[in-house]
């Protein structure tokens, strides 16, 4: 696989949240606006990447029996840097996101590529390994964020969308809608999936 | 004593880990396929939660504290609950073969499951004393084994029903949920938060 398709795997045809349903606990609990949406995505994508580099470049030197606590280690290092940094320099964002970010530790997602494709690839294919699971994490947070965000409160990113006329539906910032729109996203793109699928066998 | 018991009930019922936090939404989504094997997996949990809770609580008040090293919370706890896990399973698999069987499968799950380790990480969060500290995982537990058992009860019903192949698996399950934790907003009113 050329380094550009690993990077393109990430984005759909294995995305994590829409495909493969993996690190759906932030995915659900961070989404209420599109700003923590988007900043949990980039924590993410630093730890994801900071990890594959290190766990790809170690892969070597690791014994194989103690491999999962070494890993764990690892992401559990850069995640505390994150943590402090964020707490540092927008604590804003750290407030809202709360435990989300030490969390982020025992998200499957990371813990899934570093033993699935860091310690078996070289760096450079790690990188973009993980740069393609974490944009893609990135803009599935982004897109469910927006969409709560929208029908709750009428804004996205805090600017307004939907005027005086719209009667917000407060449940969608709250946890059911969390599911509930989740849950919706990912029954309109099984959908879409199903009509290609049946377009592509009616051409043959 | 009574406020042992709202801590208790707020955690099963108002500030529900699945449906209200968050929390441990893997084997709410991947392991509630059937009551029994839900079940199990509640029991699982709530047991290491309960022993996890003890431990980090130690951690915290007389090593990380004491020491100034409060920076090493996310490395020790994750830590901790992994190897507490593998201790579990060891011991369970020498002592009672039973419970082993029972238990066993979910016990390497658990440590990756976000339940354990947010519970590890809000309990000096709450400043909750020692006692209400395990009082709070047992709660955890409960809420937990709770969520999915009646989740798992839906979707054995659900396997005999038609729906669109778009809803099927992931889709219906999240919705559903989202009907549940609707229910369980409910219960905020007649505790309080």
């Amino acid at each position: 696989m050329s380094l550009l398709n690993i990077f393109k795997n990430g984005l759909w045809n294995e995305h994590p949240i829409f495909r493969l349903l993996l690190g759906m606990c932030p995915v659900l609990a961070v989404t209420t606006t599109a700003e923590n949406g988007l900043a949990m995505g980039l924590a993410t994508t630093f730890v994801l990447v900071s990890s594959e580099i290190v766990i790809s470049l170690l892969r070597n030197v690791i014994p194989a029996r103690v491999r999962i606590p070494s890993f764990i280690v690892v992401i559990a290092t850069f995640v505390t840097i994150v943590d402090y940094t964020m707490m540092a320099f927008a604590p804003a964002i750290a407030e809202s996101l709360s435990i989300f970010i030490p969390l982020i530790v025992v998200n499957c997602l990371i813990l899934g590529r570093n033993e699935a494709f860091a310690s078996r690839n070289t760096t450079l294919r790690s990188i973009m390994d993980a740069l393609g699971m974490g944009v893609g994490f990135t803009w599935g947070l982004v897109i469910l964020a927006a969409v709560r965000e929208l029908l709750g409160t009428g804004e996205v990113f805090g600017f307004t969308i939907l005027g005086e006329w719209f009667p917000t539906w407060n449940v969608m910032v709250l946890p059911p809608g969390a599911f509930i729109s989740l849950g919706v996203i990912l029954a309109l793109l099984n959908q879409l999936i199903i009509w290609r699928e049946q377009r592509i066998q009616g051409v043959k | 004593m009574e406020n042992l018991l709202l801590i208790f009930a707020g955690t099963v019922l108002v500030n529900n880990f699945v449906l209200a936090q968050f929390l441990g939404i893997c084997p709410y989504l991947g392991v509630s396929r059937q009551v029994d094997t839900a079940f199990s997996m509640g029991m699982a949990v709530t047991f290491v939660m309960t022993m996890a809770a003890m431990v980090t609580f130690f951690i915290q008040n007389y090593l990380l504290i004491p020491l100034g090293l409060e920076y090493l919370q996310t490395v020790s706890f994750i830590l901790v609950i992994a190897s507490l896990v593998q201790l579990v399973e060891i011991f369970l698999r020498k002592v009672s073969p039973v419970l082993y069987r029972a238990l066993g499968i979910f016990l390497p799950l658990i440590t990756t499951n976000c339940a354990i380790m947010g519970l590890a990480l809000l309990i000096p969060r709450e400043g909750y004393n020692f006692i209400e500290a395990i009082v709070f995982a047992l709660g955890a537990g409960v809420g937990f084994t709770l969520a999915i058992v009646l989740m798992a009860g839906l979707r054995e019903q659900l396997e005999m029903s038609d729906m669109p192949q778009a809803l099927r698996g992931g889709a219906i399950t999240l919705i559903m949920a989202g009907l549940m934790a609707m229910a369980f907003m409910g219960f905020a009113g007649v505790i309080g938060t």
